[in-house]
C-alpha cells in the first residue's frame, strides 16, 4: 500500500496544536470544538486505514520514508502492522473523546488542548515508527506533555506526582537511548526492519569493529536487553516499577488519567512485542519465567492493593496494574515460546500473545471508561473518597447504569470484552506457565472484590442526601461514554472483528 | 421448519427485551413488562417447538440438532461456538421455559402492579405501600407499585437470556459466558434493593462466593482447551478424548488430566449449585425480591450448576467402569454431595424466615443431585433436576404469596412485625385457599410423598441408585436428609397454614392476585405430573404402566452400554416410605398447633444445639475471620503499605533523598567553597591586588622610569641568573 496516509495521521494532531495555539483566547469554545473537531481528523483517517489495510500480507504496510539523519543512518520510516494498527486505532478513539472529557476545564483551556493535541503527535509515533532513534524521539514526545498535564492542571499532589512520573520515566529512558546507540553502532542503521534481520545474527568478528571497549557479544547483548526491559517494564508498569502509576493517574485531570491508562501504558507493552522479543530472543527466552512471575504478582498484588484503596480514583490506578499484569503474562508466555519447535507451545503462544494485545485494547476502553465516570462523579461532588459518596444509584439512575456497565467490562465479564482477552490470555499461558496462570486466578477473584467495592461504595446503600441536588450525567457526557460501551459491547459479542487482524500479524510474528 | 435457526433463537428474545427496556421504555411500566413477558413467551414457544420435534423424532435425539460457527480465531484455527439440542438440551429447556415464564408473568403482581405509587418509596428499597382515600372518603393503607418496576423487568429478561444460552450451547465457553452473566444478574437482582445494607451485602456475597468457584473452572477449561483443542461438547465428549484424558496423568497429586480438570470444573458447580463450602451465599439471597429467589433456586443459577455437572458427566466418569471403584471427581462429588444434603437439611428444621427453610432446602436437594452424580446415577440426577425446579419455582413464589398476603395484613393493621417470619402466621388455609393447596402440593412434592408427587419418584431414584450402587453410606445420608426434609416441610406448612393465626396482621391476609396464583396452580399440575415420566419398571405394582420413558430418552447421552443393575431390592423403596410419611407426620404432630405463647418444640428438645442450628453451624462467622478479615488485613496492610509505600516509594524516595544529599554535599563542600567562594576570592583578590598596584599608576613620568629602571635590572639580573 503506497500512500502517505500514516503520515498525515501523525502529522495532524500537531497541526490542529499549532492551530489551536493561534486562536484567540478569548472564546475558550470555540478552541474547544476546534481541538475536538481536528481530533476527529486522525480517527476518520484511522478508520480508512483500518479497511484499507491488508491483513493476509506479512509485514509492514502504508510505509513512508524521509530521510533524516542519514550520516547515522537514521531516517522518518514509519509503517503500520497489525500488531501497531489496533493501538494507533485506539489511540485516534480517546483523544477525542479525552478532549471531549475536557470541556470542563476552565484554565488555560488553549494551552490545554495544543498540549493534548501534541501528545497524539507523540504517541502515534511511537506505534509507528520502523526507525530507533525516530521511536526514542517520539517517546520523549510523549512524556512531556503529559508532565505538564499532570501538573498545571491536576489534582492537590500534583507537583509530587508530575514530578515522580517524568523522573522515573526518564529514568528508564536513558537505558533506552544507550542500548538504541548501542544497537545501532553495530548495527549501522536504526532501521527496525534491517535491524531485525541483522541484530540477532551479529557475529563476534563483525561486532569487534564496531565497539571499541573490547566488550563481549553476550554482555553487550545482555546490558541491552536489560536496558530495552526496565525502560519499558517501567512504562507498562511492571510490578515492582508500578509505584509511579497510582500517584500520576489520581492526580492528573480526568482526561489526562483516561489517556494515561488508555494508551500511555501500551507504549511499554508495545515495545516488549516490538523491540525486546525479536532483538532478543534468547535472553527473552532465558528470563521469560522471571518475567511470568512479575506478572502474576502484579495480576495478584495489583488486585488486592486496589482492594485496598478508598479513593475511587487510586483503585481505578490500581486496577492497571491488575489489568496489565495480564498483558505481561501473555508476552512472558510469547517470549518463551519465540522460535520454538514444539506446536503446542507456539499455538498456546499465539493464543496468549493475541490476547495480549486484545487486552490492551481493551484495557484502553474500559480504563478510560472508568477514569472518565471517575471523573464525572468528582466534577459534581469534589470528593473520590468513597466513604463520602455511596447511595447516589436512586439520584443518578443513568449514570448508576452507565458506571455498572463499564465497571463489569473492567471485571471482565463475558459477553463484555475483557473476558475474550483474558480468556486468551489465560487459555494461552496455561499451555506454557501452569503454575502462574494459576496463580493469576487469586488475582482475577480480587479483580470481582474490588469492583464489587467500587460500585457499592459509589451507587449502593440508602440515597444520599448530601449529593441530592447534583445534575445527572449530561449529554455531552454521554458521548463521551456512549463509543466506548459500544464498541466494550461489540469486542465482547463479536471479538474476531478485531482479533481476526491480530491474529494474522501474530502468526507471522512466530 | 429450521430447528437449528429455532435453536439459535431461544435465547434472543429476552436479551432484545433487555435491551429494547434498558434503552427506550424504561418509563412505561406496562410496555417494560409486556416486553419482558412476551420474550419469555416466545422463548417458551421456541422451546416448545423443539422439545416436541425432539421428543417425537428419535433420530434426532440420537445425532441432535447441531450448528456451529467460528468464533475466536486462535493460531491457524477457530475456536467454534453454536448450539445443540439433545436429550439433557430437552428435558433442561422443558423446565427452564416453563418456570421462566410463570415467573415472569407472577412478577407482575408480585411488584403490584396496577397499585398507585407509594409517598414514600425510594428507588432501592422496597415499596413500603401508599395511602388512598377510598370512595367512602376513609384513607386506607394499600400496597404501592414497585419504584423500578421497569429495570426489574429488564434484568429478568437478561437473567432469562443468560439461562437459555447456557442450555442450548454446545460448548462449555459459552456455556460459560452464559454462567458468569448470570452471575452478574444473580447480584444485580438480589441487591435489587440496593439501599438495604443486607441486601447489598448479599448481592456482594452471592457474586464472590459463585466467583472463587468461577476462577477454578476457568483454569479447568483453559486445560481442557489446552489439551484437547477445543470446548465443543463433541469434541470434548468423543470416546477417543474421553480416553486420552483419562489414561495420560497431570502433574497434580497424581490425578489423570480427566480427574484434575473435572474437579476443577466441579468447583465451578459448587460455587454455583452452592454446596458446601460454598453454599453460604444462596440463604442471604433471599434479600432479592421473591421471584428473583424463585429464579435463582429453581429455573437459572443453581439448577445451572447442576446441570453443567451432569453435562461434564462423561469427563467426571472417565475411567469409571459401572462398578463401584469411582474416580477421583465422582468420590468428591458423592461425599460432597451426601454431607451438603444431611448438613443444610439440619439448618433448615432451625429456621424462623419462610424463605430461609426452602433456600437451605434448595442446598440440600442440590446435595441429592450431586450425591447422585457422585454414584453414578446420571438419569436419577437429571430426574431429581427436573422435578426440583418445578416444585422449589412453586414453593417459592407460593412463600412469595404468602409473605404478600402477609404484607396485605401488615399495612392493614400497621402492625410492626416482620411478615415473613413464620411465627408470626398460623391459619392461613383460610385466607389464601389456593397459595395453600398449592403450596401443600409442591411441599409434599420436596417432601417425596409417595406416588402422586413428582419428589417422590425422582428421590427414590436417587436413593436406589446409591442402594443398588453399593454406597450404603452415602445412602444412609441421604435417607437420614430425606426424613429432615420431610420434617421441616411439615413444619412449615403447618407453621404456615394450619393452626390458629397468631398475630392480627396473619388474620387480615389477603389471597393473592390471580397473575400470581395463575403460575401458582400451572406449576403445581407439573409438581405431580412430571414424575411420571419416570417410573421404572422393576416398581411393584404399578411399575411399567407407563414406560419409563425418561430413562430412555436420557440413556442416548451415555456413551457405550448403559449400565442396568439386575438387583432391585426393596430397602430403598421401603425407606423412601418411611422417610417421607414419617417426617411428614412428625413434623405435623410437633407444630400443628402452635400458639402465640409457645417456643418451637426443637428449642427445648435440642437445647443448645438448636442456637447452632439456627446460626448456621456459625460457618459465616467463621469464614468472616479466616479469610475475609485476612484478605483485608493484607491487602492493606501488607501489599499497599507495606510494599508499596513503605518498599517500593520508600526506594524512590530513598534515591531522591540520596540526590538531594548529595546535591547539597556538592553544594556545601565544592560548590560554596571551591566555586563560589573561590570565585569570589578570585574577584576580591584581583581587587586588593589592583588596590595595592594602584600607587604605582601615578602618572608621573619620572615614577615609570624609576620602574623601568628598577625592572630592567631586575631582569637584567634574572638573565645573568639563567645564562650564567
Amino acid at each position: 500500500m503506497e500512500n502517505n496516509l500514516l503520515f498525515y495521521i501523525l502529522l495532524l494532531p500537531t497541526l490542529a496544536a499549532i492551530l489551536v495555539v493561534i486562536l484567540p483566547t478569548t472564546n475558550k469554545n470555540k478552541i474547544r470544538w476546534v481541538a475536538f473537531g481536528s481530533s476527529l481528523i486522525p480517527f476518520l483517517l484511522s478508520i480508512l486505514l483500518w479497511f484499507q489495510f491488508d491483513q493476509t500480507q506479512p509485514g509492514f504496510q502504508f510505509e513512508t520514508f524521509l530521510p533524516w539523519f542519514s550520516a547515522i543512518g537514521s531516517s522518518f520510516h514509519f509503517g503500520v502492522d497489525g500488531i501497531s494498527l489496533p493501538m494507533v486505532l485506539l489511540t485516534t478513539i480517546l483523544t477525542p473523546l479525552a478532549i471531549l472529557a475536557s470541556y470542563g476545564i476552565k484554565d488555560q483551556v488553549k494551552a490545554y488542548m495544543a498540549l493534548f493535541l501534541f501528545l497524539e503527535t507523540g504517541v502515534l509515533g511511537v506505534f509507528i515508527s520502523l526507525d530507533l532513534l525516530v521511536f526514542f524521539l517520539f517517546w520523549e514526545i510523549g512524556l512531556i506533555p503529559m508532565y505538564f498535564l499532570i501538573n498545571q492542571w491536576g489534582g492537590a499532589k500534583r507537583n509530587y506526582a508530575a514530578l515522580k512520573f517524568i523522573l522515573v520515566t526518564m529514568a528508564g529512558s536513558l537505558g533506552l537511548l544507550l542500548s538504541i546507540q548501542i544497537v545501532g553502532i553495530t548495527t549501522g542503521s536504526f532501521d527496525l526492519v534491517k535491524i531485525y534481520q541483522l541484530w540477532p545474527t551479529l557475529t563476534e568478528a563483525n561486532f569487534q569493529k564496531a565497539i571499541p571497549l573490547g566488550l563481549s557479544l553476550t554482555s553487550v547483548k545482555t546490558i541491552a536487553f536489560w536496558a530495552f526491559v526496565l525502560a519499558f517494564a517501567i512504562k507498562v508498569p511492571i510490578w515492582p516499577v508500578h509505584t509511579w502509576l497510582p500517584d500520576a493517574h489520581t492526580e492528573a485531570p480526568t482526561a489526562g488519567s483516561m489517556i494515561l491508562a488508555g494508551v500511555l501504558l501500551k507504549l511499554g507493552a508495545y515495545g516488549f512485542i516490538r523491540l525486546v522479543i525479536p532483538f532478543f530472543p534468547v535472553e527473552a527466552n532465558r528470563y521469560a519465567g522471571a518475567l511470568a512471575v512479575l506478572a502474576t504478582a502484579a495480576i495478584i498484588f495489583g488486585a488486592l492493593a486496589a482492594f485496598a484503596q478508598k479513593d475511587l480514583k487510586r483503585l481505578v490506578a490500581y486496577s492497571s496494574i491488575n489489568h496489565m499484569g495480564f498483558v505481561v503474562l501473555g508476552i512472558a508466555a510469547a517470549a518463551f515460546a519465540w522460535q520454538s519447535t514444539d506446536n503446542g507451545v507456539i499455538e498456546s503462544a499465539t493464543i496468549a500473545l493475541n490476547g495480549s494485545i486484545l487486552q490492551m485494547f481493551n484495557h484502553g476502553l474500559t480504563s478510560a471508561g472508568m477514569f472518565f465516570l471517575v471523573g464525572v462523579i468528582y466534577d459534581r461532588t469534589h470528593t473520590r473518597q468513597l466513604d463520602e459518596l455511596g447511595g447516589l444509584w436512586p439520584i443518578l439512575p443513568r449514570y448508576g447504569a452507565i458506571f455498572v456497565f463499564t465497571a463489569m467490562a473492567a471485571l471482565g465479564l463475558p459477553g463484555l470484552n475483557g473476558f475474550v482477552s483474558e480468556f486468551l490470555v489465560v487459555r494461552g499461558a496455561w499451555g506454557i506457565f501452569p503454575l502462574a496462570t494459576a496463580l493469576s486466578m487469586i488475582g482475577l477473584f480480587f479483580t470481582g472484590v474490588y469492583i464489587l467495592k467500587a460500585i457499592a461504595g459509589v451507587l449502593h446503600g440508602p440515597r444520599n442526601d448530601r449529593w441530592l441536588a447534583i445534575p445527572e450525567i449530561s449529554n455531552r457526557e454521554v458521548w463521551v461514554i456512549a463509543p466506548l460501551m459500544v464498541l466494550m459491547l461489540w469486542i465482547g459479542i463479536w471479538p474476531a472483528s478485531i482479533l481476526n487482524l491480530i491474529n494474522h500479524a501474530v502468526n507471522f510474528f512466530f | 421448519m429450521n430447528y437449528e435457526l429455532i435453536t439459535w433463537l431461544i435465547p434472543l428474545a429476552p436479551l432484545l427485551a433487555f435491551f429494547i427496556i434498558f434503552l427506550v421504555t424504561y418509563k412505561n411500566n406496562r410496555l417494560s413488562h409486556s416486553l419482558a413477558i412476551g420474550s419469555a413467551f416466545i422463548s417458551w414457544l421456541l422451546s416448545m417447538i423443539i422439545i416436541i420435534f425432539a421428543v417425537t423424532n428419535q433420530e434426532v435425539i440420537e445425532k441432535g440438532i447441531s450448528s456451529s460457527i467460528s468464533w475466536l480465531p486462535t493460531a491457524e484455527t477457530w475456536l467454534k461456538i453454536g448450539v445443540q439440542v439433545d436429550a439433557l438440551t430437552t428435558i433442561t429447556l422443558f423446565f427452564v421455559s416453563w418456570t421462566i415464564l410463570m415467573i415472569f408473568i407472577y412478577s407482575v403482581g408480585y411488584h403490584n402492579f396496577g397499585q398507585p405509587e407509594g409517598d414514600h418509596d425510594r428507588p432501592g428499597l422496597p415499596p413500603h405501600g401508599a395511602e388512598i382515600i377510598d370512595q367512602e372518603g376513609k384513607h386506607q393503607h394499600v400496597p404501592s407499585i414497585e419504584p423500578m418496576y421497569a429495570r426489574f423487568f429488564g434484568f429478568f429478561g437478561l437473567f432469562a437470556f443468560a439461562m437459555y444460552l447456557l442450555v442450548v450451547s454446545n460448548n462449555l465457553l459459552t456455556l460459560y459466558i452464559g454462567w458468569e452473566i448470570m452471575g452478574l444478574c444473580s447480584y444485580l437482582l438480589i441487591g435489587f434493593w440496593y439501599a438495604k445494607p443486607s441486601a447489598k451485602a448479599a448481592a456482594q456475597k452471592a457474586f464472590l462466593t459463585t466467583r472463587i468457584g468461577d476462577v477454578f473452572m476457568l483454569i479447568g477449561l483453559a486445560a481442557l482447551y489446552t489439551i484437547t483443542g477445543s470446548l465443543q461438547y463433541e469434541v470434548i465428549f468423543s470416546e477417543d478424548v474421553i480416553h486420552n484424558l483419562a489414561t495420560t496423568i497431570s502433574p497434580v497429586l497424581g490425578l489423570s488430566w480427566a480427574g484434575l480438570i473435572g474437579l476443577l470444573i466441579f468447583m465451578g458447580v459448587v460455587g454455583k449449585s452452592s454446596q458446601f463450602p460454598l453454599h453460604n451465599w444462596l440463604p442471604d439471597a433471599m434479600e432479592g425480591p421473591t421471584p428473583v429467589s424463585a429464579m435463582i433456586h429453581a429455573a437459572t443459577m443453581v439448577s445451572a450448576g447442576v446441570y453443567l455437572a451432569i453435562r461434564f458427566f462423561p469427563v467426571l466418569s472417565a475411567g469409571w467402569d459401572g462398578g463401584a471403584s469411582i474416580t477421583t471427581p465422582m468420590l468428591v462429588m458423592a461425599v460432597i454431595g451426601s454431607f451438603t444434603a444431611l448438613f443444610s437439611a439440619t439448618i433448615a428444621v432451625a429456621q424462623r424466615d419462610v424463605k430461609r427453610v426452602l433456600a437451605y432446602s434448595t442446598i440440600s436437594q442440590l446435595g441429592f443431585m450431586i450425591a447422585a452424580l457422585g454414584v453414578g446415577a446420571y438419569v436419577a440426577a437429571a430426574f431429581h433436576l427436573v422435578t426440583h425446579a418445578i416444585f422449589k419455582a412453586l414453593l417459592f413464589l407460593g412463600s412469595g404469596s404468602i409473605i404478600h398476603g402477609m404484607e396485605h395484613g401488615v399495612l392493614h393493621t400497621q402492625e410492626h412485625i416482620d411478615p415473613q417470619d413464620m411465627y408470626n402466621m398460623g391459619g392461613l388455609y383460610k385466607k389464601m385457599p389456593i397459595t395453600f393447596a398449592t403450596f401443600v402440593i409442591g411441599g409434599f412434592a420436596l417432601a417425596g410423598f409417595p406416588f402422586i408427587t413428582a419428589g417422590f419418584w425422582s428421590k427414590d431414584e436417587i436413593l436406589s441408585g446409591a442402594f443398588n450402587g453399593g454406597f450404603s453410606i452415602v445412602f444412609w445420608v441421604l435417607a437420614i436428609s430425606a426424613f429432615i426434609t420431610a420434617f421441616y416441610t411439615m413444619r412449615q406448612i403447618s407453621l404456615v397454614f394450619l393452626g390458629k393465626a397468631r398475630t392480627e396482621a396473619a388474620k387480615h391476609a389477603h389471597e393473592t392476585p390471580n397473575t400470581m396464583t395463575v403460575p401458582l396452580i400451572v406449576l403445581s399440575f407439573f409438581a405431580i405430573t412430571i414424575g411420571w415420566v419416570g417410573i421404572p419398571e422393576y416398581f411393584p405394582v404399578i411399575g411399567g404402566l407407563l414406560p419409563n420413558w425418561l430413562e430412555t430418552f436420557l440413556g442416548t447421552m451415555l456413551p457405550g452400554e448403559h449400565v442396568v443393575v439386575e438387583h432391585h431390592s426393596s430397602i430403598p423403596l421401603i425407606t423412601s416410605l418411611v422417610v417421607s410419611l414419617g417426617g411428614l407426620f412428625l413434623g405435623g404432630l410437633l407444630y400443628r398447633r402452635i400458639t402465640e405463647t409457645d417456643k418451637d418444640p426443637l428449642e427445648w428438645s435440642l437445647s443448645g444445639f438448636y442456637k447452632v442450628l439456627a446460626n448456621k453451624y456459625y460457618v459465616d462467622e467463621f469464614y468472616q475471620f479466616v479469610f475475609i478479615r485476612p484478605a483485608e488485613w493484607v491487602s492493606e496492610k501488607i501489599v499497599y503499605q507495606l510494599f508499596d509505600q513503605k518498599i517500593f516509594d520508600g526506594f524512590l524516595h530513598g534515591i531522591g533523598k540520596i540526590s538531594i544529599w548529595l546535591g547539597e554535599k556538592f553544594r556545601y563542600w565544592f560548590d560554596l567553597p571551591v566555586i563560589n567562594r573561590g570565585g569570589d576570592k578570585l574577584a576580591s583578590g584581583t581587587r586588593k591586588i589592583g588596590t595595592n598596584l594602584k600607587v604605582t599608576q601615578s602618572g608621573r613620568i619620572q615614577d615609570y622610569m624609576i620602574l623601568a629602571l628598577a625592572f630592567s635590572l631586575l631582569g637584567g639580573f634574572i638573565f645573568y641568573l639563567i645564562l650564567f
